[in-house]
């Protein structure tokens, strides 16, 4: 599973000013946003990715969100890199403006079992928090959580805002297979695996809902600056 | 002038009689989905890729085999046109030599079979019609890592059938492309790149080292990257973590190690790697022929030098005369007229018959019908 996105060392660069336009090579550029894992920052970056869209820029292929940067990519046959600086600079100009009237955000909730089969690691994270496991599941259910943007695999969302109490160092030893659908915390991480693979999170449960589909033209039911809500179900119904 | 045999749309059919290392079914990419997780993968050269496309007459989204080494071994169960590229390797058509970069025709039941690459890495068999497995968000491409497209998101396995998709328009063959824009494999490459976007991480001697140093390909490189051994390169802060962004083809990290990985097609869409420079896209196809052992050298070109790059070679590719290169001559044979004519190309001999381009050898001739 991925390391946590870390933040830049304290002193390790000089102060920079955001945004940041900077080219990727020659058929991408990356706008930076900021250099920290902030709400408000990922908040701008999908308000932003929403303004290039509709502009309809002919060269742009495709945008990439992340934390705190947006990489637009395109063809270098339709528009030059300086020109389409200048477009975008036009366009982040005014972000402030449309990030202060962007709408609501997209709430998808998952049904989760939690503990035993499903869950196996609850009773450890409860022991390692000093709590029960309903307290486990009450705090863990109870917060919606950010999506900072999917990567490392096909619909992997990387949360934010799991509560540091059932915060929780990953296994020793990682699992060789871990069910598509397992909900698990690393550190002060928590996540869904959207399918089968190895994996060393403590697993707490798992939802049956079906998170990525390749078959599906819109193949990830959870989608990058929309919020996650855990729901704890008695079984997968 | 077309056989009827070859634009018929019933079954059209490649088995898999061996597989050899590992052969994919590729072709440009999966676009569009890099937000959700998914790689783009796609051809490593493909520019080779596009060639062979070119040489059958299929679209540039046509799917082909990417085969990693040689070895592969292929039956056809109808006529059917193809085309080598890429990497060097001896390759026979029912024992019969075929060159890299000839359109060939092959009559039903005729096997094509690879030995190992003497040069490079991969090479490329373009089918008319293209390799028609399912698309899946847009693309046939195999994706390893995440199990998606091609067959089952895996390599190609004995018994495999693929099916060929139909041929649009007339049949293409005896195509041959005398000036081979694919890439040349080579033991030394120096790779233009341009600095960024985190360049700034590093120390300025840091960036000189890059610029001014051999590295070397390891084994431990895939379609994902290729990992990279030579001197340390220093960042300013002793750190090499940065907030994970999205990172592109050709996108070269430096990790803890302080040794460049230079990302490929099959890489994760993010990297939580400070990137000190990125490929100039056309530089990637030679990187996809990097085998290990082989020496990178860097050198910092601008953007906007590595984008006229790009024009230069568009407008190279598109000059480029991929027409019949054979003289054929008209002859009256039990009172029908067939058009023959046979010519040298690179290490074997191709013969037209009545428009189709077949290999032949100095005392066999292929066609068996």
């Amino acid at each position: 599973m991925p390391a946590s996105g870390v933040a830049v060392g304290e002193g390790s660069v000089a102060p920079r000013t955001y945004p940041r336009i900077l080219a990727a090579g020659d058929s991408a550029i990356v706008i930076e946003l900021g250099s920290e894992i902030d709400p408000a920052i990922n908040s701008q970056v999908f308000v932003l990715a929403k303004l290039i869209q509709a502009a309809e820029m002919p060269a742009v292929v495709e945008l990439v969100p992340t934390y705190r940067s947006l990489l637009v990519s395109y063809d270098p046959l339709v528009s030059k890199h300086d020109d389409l600086v200048d477009q975008l600079a036009v366009i982040i100009d005014r972000l402030e403006a449309a990030v202060e009237s962007a709408s609501g955000v997209r709430i998808i909730e998952l049904p989760v079992v939690y503990g035993g089969e499903d869950g196996p690691d609850l009773d450890s994270v409860a022991d390692n928090a000093g709590l029960t496991t309903q307290q486990v599941i009450d705090i863990h259910a109870g917060v919606d959580y950010r999506v900072y943007m999917i990567g490392f695999a096909p619909g992997f969302p990387y949360l934010g805002g799991l509560d540091e109490r059932i915060a929780t160092p990953r296994l020793k030893t990682p699992r060789i297979s871990v069910p598509a659908g397992s909900v698990g915390i690393a550190e002060s991480q928590t996540g869904v695996y959207p399918n089968a693979s190895p994996g060393g999170w403590q697993l707490i449960g798992r939802t049956a809902a079906k998170l990525f589909d390749v078959a599906n033209d819109a193949p990830s039911l959870i989608t990058p600056g929309s919020k996650v809500r855990f729901v704890p179900v008695k079984s997968h119904e | 002038m077309s056989d009827p045999a070859i634009t018929e749309s019933a079954s059209r059919k490649i088995r898999v009689i061996q597989p050899g290392p590992m052969t994919l079914i590729q072709d440009r990419g999966r676009t569009g989905f890099q937000q959700l997780g998914v790689s783009v993968s796609g051809a490593v050269d493909v520019d080779s890729l596009d060639l062979g496309n070119r040489l059958v007459g299929n679209n540039l989204d046509s799917a082909a085999l990417e085969i990693m080494l040689g070895g592969l071994e292929i039956e056809f169960s109808h006529d059917a046109i193809f085309a080598i590229t890429g990497a060097e390797l001896v390759a026979t058509l029912e024992g019969v030599p075929v060159s890299p970069g000839v359109s060939y025709t092959a009559h039903a039941g005729s096997h094509l079979a690879f030995g190992m690459v003497s040069n490079g890495l991969r090479a490329y068999v373009a089918i008319a019609g293209g390799v028609d497995v399912p698309e899946l968000l847009g693309s046939r491409s195999t994706h390893l890592a995440s199990e998606i497209g091609g067959i089952n998101g895996r390599s190609l396995v004995e018994g495999d059938v693929l099916t060929i998709g139909d041929i649009l328009g007339a049949p293409v063959t005896g195509r041959v492309s005398e000036t081979d824009e694919s890439a040349a494999p080579s033991a030394e490459l120096n790779i233009r790149v341009v600095l960024g976007p985190q360049d700034d991480e590093f120390s300025q001697s840091g960036i000189d080292t890059f610029l001014s140093s051999t590295f070397t390909v390891t084994d431990q490189s895939n379609r994902q990257g290729l990992r990279l051994d030579g001197p340390q390169i220093e960042s300013k802060s002793g750190r090499y973590d940065i907030v994970s962004d999205a990172v592109v083809n050709g996108s070269i990290q430096i990790p803890g190690d302080g040794k460049p990985i230079i990302l490929l097609a099959d890489r994760q869409t993010t990297g939580g790697y400070a990137k000190i420079a990125t490929v100039a896209s056309v530089d990637l196809p030679e990187l996809g022929q990097a085998s290990p052992g082989t020496a990178i050298i860097f050198t910092a070109i601008s953007v906007a030098d590595a984008q006229q790059l790009l024009v230069d070679r568009f407008e190279r590719v598109n000059a480029i005369d991929l027409e019949k290169s054979v003289d054929s001559i008209s002859v009256q044979v039990d009172g029908e007229e067939i058009s023959v004519g046979v010519a040298e190309n690179a290490n074997s001999q191709i013969a037209e018959i009545n428009g189709n381009i077949y290999p032949i050898s100095v005392d066999e001739y292929t066609p068996a019908d």
